[in-house]
């Protein structure tokens, strides 16, 4: 089978782009800790309310710990509890959540904060807030009829 | 090469089989086109749906009936007709068995599409569990998976045929292409049909009570990848094989093809975890894995880009182009058949470029269950597919009803591809620009509470209306296009094209006829990527999930 010299050249040049890039994702990934939301704990979804730390949704300072705080969300059709929390500035916060019945989206808008809820599992992320205002967060998994109604709100204050 | 089997014409019974599969993609194009429209008013906030008919319910008709009936049913034609074409009339067994395919298809369809109607459905098409539909939903879309199967039988059993009457000859490249892309697409089904079968349709009976999200999702996933290769393959078959022919040169080469095509069944389906990045329950590690195998594909997606490119120039060459880029003046730039496919190739520049932040695992983040996704597709599938569907459509469907594209038709195909790039252009443009602000996708218009950020996000919707309305245009013209041909249009004949290679003297390595190596690879690829995962998502499952009807 015969290949062009150029076509040679050109995928000896994209499979080196490719490679790359690849580099730079696992770099991110495995060195300096960037994974994508990934927790593995799980919970049985008909008791969450009685299950800690989802029995108390919202913020606690928390010590000893690589994080100051933990942000506690509970999501179920068609809310979140809370349904808004200050967080102070500068806070480095892992938000934990979960959700009671579908599954639910959990998305900080204008943020890298993004993942799935899922009946059952518990989703985690660690995130420091720097820059003061109102951030919304809106469920971005369709869950019903109310789905877009499903908000709750993160104020960042001084 | 000479091939005796070969069709000069499509033969009229076949013809019959594949204008059947017509019909139903492009009724499904009117009403899913409609819903897609309904969806863009809605959502620009200026607008309410009459008769308490919901959002959801018109997006889960708008996903289902034109991103798994417009495609498939098209897709299935398009493959048999071209099998046909390339091999040989089918027997009457081979055709029979097509007929049921369609039937079953047809079958399934109607009745997905009524309990869609009948609001017991509206779980969108991924219809993600918990949410629980009717029996009869699953059971539909069951239907249409196993006719796809034998229909997809009838494309294989044809290809057999053709390797035992031809020993020790590559078959013809259509109906090898075809044949990958069928049997990617049974492979792949087999983990959708799986969940259906053995967790959603036993839970919406009553049989069990609860289901693991986990493994549902991962089984439907392990199939919503490949969906989307099985449907751009069809288009690659028309950008590779017809093209060249249509603008009168020649294939840049029958082996690299079909090393494409091997490469695209090898690399479509080990890859589902690029869209459950952000989910739990599923290791960090074996995600990345799975970020590298959908990352391969960007080989034969290079490939491919150089092939097309060196047909053009090659072609614009012979015909005394001169300087750096001359050889596109010479390009066939009147001819609906060449320029609206062209329009979709170019389009698949920005939307690769969009797949690849996708599926960059930490950069998924930015973007995942924005509207930004949904923008995404619709530059690959809903343009750069669909457009070069449009463009099939040209020339298939005066083939097999033995009438002639005109001039005029001609020249509305064109204005058709315009339309549809204008509006894709304010729609998905706005989409992408929404996404990055966090606009989610699949949700009604909300102005959430007040708040500032979702009041950022309107402009871009009533964009999106704007460019909606723009598309809406375009699928009324393409139907009066389609309709003209398959019914108005004056009797004649209309070409198959059908393009000979480069280096036609040069017979393709057997080794890409073998298919218990190919197969094989993407099995062992396959156990690879998933295995442990997968064992992992049962053995530590959490407590199944219950049924829930939130509609």
């Amino acid at each position: 089978m015969h290949m062009h010299k150029f076509e040679k050249a050109w995928l000896i040049f994209g499979i080196g782009s490719l490679l790359v890039f690849l580099t730079v994702l696992g770099v991110s990934a495995f060195y300096l800790g960037n994974q994508p939301p990934s927790c593995l704990a799980t919970i049985d979804p008909e008791k969450v309310d009685t299950t800690a730390p989802f029995n108390e949704p919202g913020l606690k300072k928390v010590e000893g710990k690589d994080w100051d705080y933990e942000l506690v969300f509970v999501a179920s059709a068609f809310s979140y509890s809370p349904a808004s929390v200050e967080v102070p500035y500068g806070a480095k916060v892992k938000i934990i959540a979960t959700t009671k019945d579908v599954v639910h989206g959990f998305e900080v808008a204008g943020s890298n904060i993004n993942m799935m809820l899922e009946p059952g599992y518990i989703s985690e992320h660690i995130t420091t807030f720097d820059k003061t205002g109102e951030y919304l967060i809106v469920c971005n998994e369709y869950c019903g009829v109310g789905h877009h109604m499903m908000s709750s709100k993160i104020k960042v204050v001084k | 090469m000479f091939n005796p089997a070969a069709n000069l014409k499509v033969d009229r019974r076949d013809g019959k089989l594949a204008m059947a599969h017509f019909y139903v993609a492009f009724t499904a194009l009117a009403i899913g086109g409609l819903a897609g429209l309904l969806q863009t008013l809605v959502r620009s906030g200026k607008f309410e749906l009459p008769a308490g008919i919901g959002y959801y319910q018109i997006l889960t008709v708008h996903g289902v009936v034109l991103g798994l009936v417009l495609t498939t049913f098209f897709i299935m034609g398009f493959q048999l007709a071209a099998t046909s074409k390339t091999s040989g009339t089918f027997t009457k067994k081979q055709r029979i068995t097509g007929w049921v395919g369609f039937w079953l298809m047809t079958a399934g369809t109607v009745l997905a599409a009524t309990m869609i109607l009948l609001n017991e459905a509206t779980v969108l098409y991924t219809f993600y569990a918990p949410l629980q539909a009717h029996a009869l939903y699953y059971i539909g879309l069951t239907l249409v998976i196993v006719g796809s199967w034998v229909d997809g039988a009838a494309i294989i059993m044809k290809y057999a045929e053709w390797r035992r009457k031809n020993p020790g000859q590559p078959s013809p490249l259509l109906t090898f292409m075809s044949l990958v892309n069928t049997m990617m697409w049974i492979v792949a089904t087999i983990g959708v049909a799986s969940t259906v079968l053995f967790q959603l349709l036993p839970w919406s009976l009553g049989i069990v009570e609860t289901v693991n999200i986990g493994v549902s999702r991962t089984l439907f996933w392990y199939f919503g990848h490949p969906l989307v290769y099985f449907w751009l393959l069809p288009a690659y078959m028309a950008w590779y094989v017809v093209i060249p022919k249509v603008i009168g040169g020649k294939i840049f080469s029958d082996s690299l093809a079909r090393m494409s095509f091997i490469l695209f069944l090898l690399f479509s389906i080990p890859v589902g975890f690029h869209h459950q990045l952000m989910e739990p329950g599923i290791d960090p590690a074996w995600k990345f894995l799975q970020v590298i195998l959908t990352f391969l594909v960007v080989i034969p997606s290079l490939m491919t880009a150089f092939s097309l490119f060196a047909t053009f120039e090659s072609f614009g060459r012979a015909k005394g182009a001169t300087g750096l880029f001359g050889w596109l003046k010479k390009l066939p730039w009147g001819d609906a058949r060449f320029v609206v496919p062209f329009i979709g190739m170019v389009t698949f520049i920005p939307a690769g470029a969009g797949g690849i932040v996708n599926a960059s695992h930490q950069m998924n983040q930015v973007v995942h269950n924005t509207i930004w996704v949904t923008g995404h597709f619709h530059l690959t599938v809903a343009t750069s597919v669909v457009l070069t569907f449009f463009g099939v459509s040209y020339w298939l469907i005066p083939h097999l009803t033995g009438r002639k594209l005109t001039k005029a038709m001609n020249k509305l195909g064109i204005i058709q591809a315009v339309i549809w790039s204008i509006g894709m252009t304010f729609m998905s443009g706005a989409m992408h620009a929404a996404g990055l602000l966090g606009a989610p996708r699949r949700s009604s218009y909300s102005e959430y509470g007040g708040a500032a950020q979702a009041a950022e996000w309107i402009p871009y919707q009533v964009a999106q209306a704007i460019g909606g309305s723009i598309l809406f245009l375009g699928i009324i013209l393409m139907l009066y296009i389609f309709i003209n041909l398959a019914f108005f249009a004056p009797k004649g004949e209309q070409e198959f094209p059908v393009g000979e290679a480069a280096d036609e003297a040069e017979k393709a390595p057997m080794v890409f006829e073998n298919w218990k190596l190919w197969l094989g690879i993407t099995f062992v690829l396959i156990l690879f990527a998933y295995t442990i995962p997968f064992i992992d998502l049962i053995q530590n499952a959490p407590p199944g999930a219950k049924g829930y009807k939130l509609w």
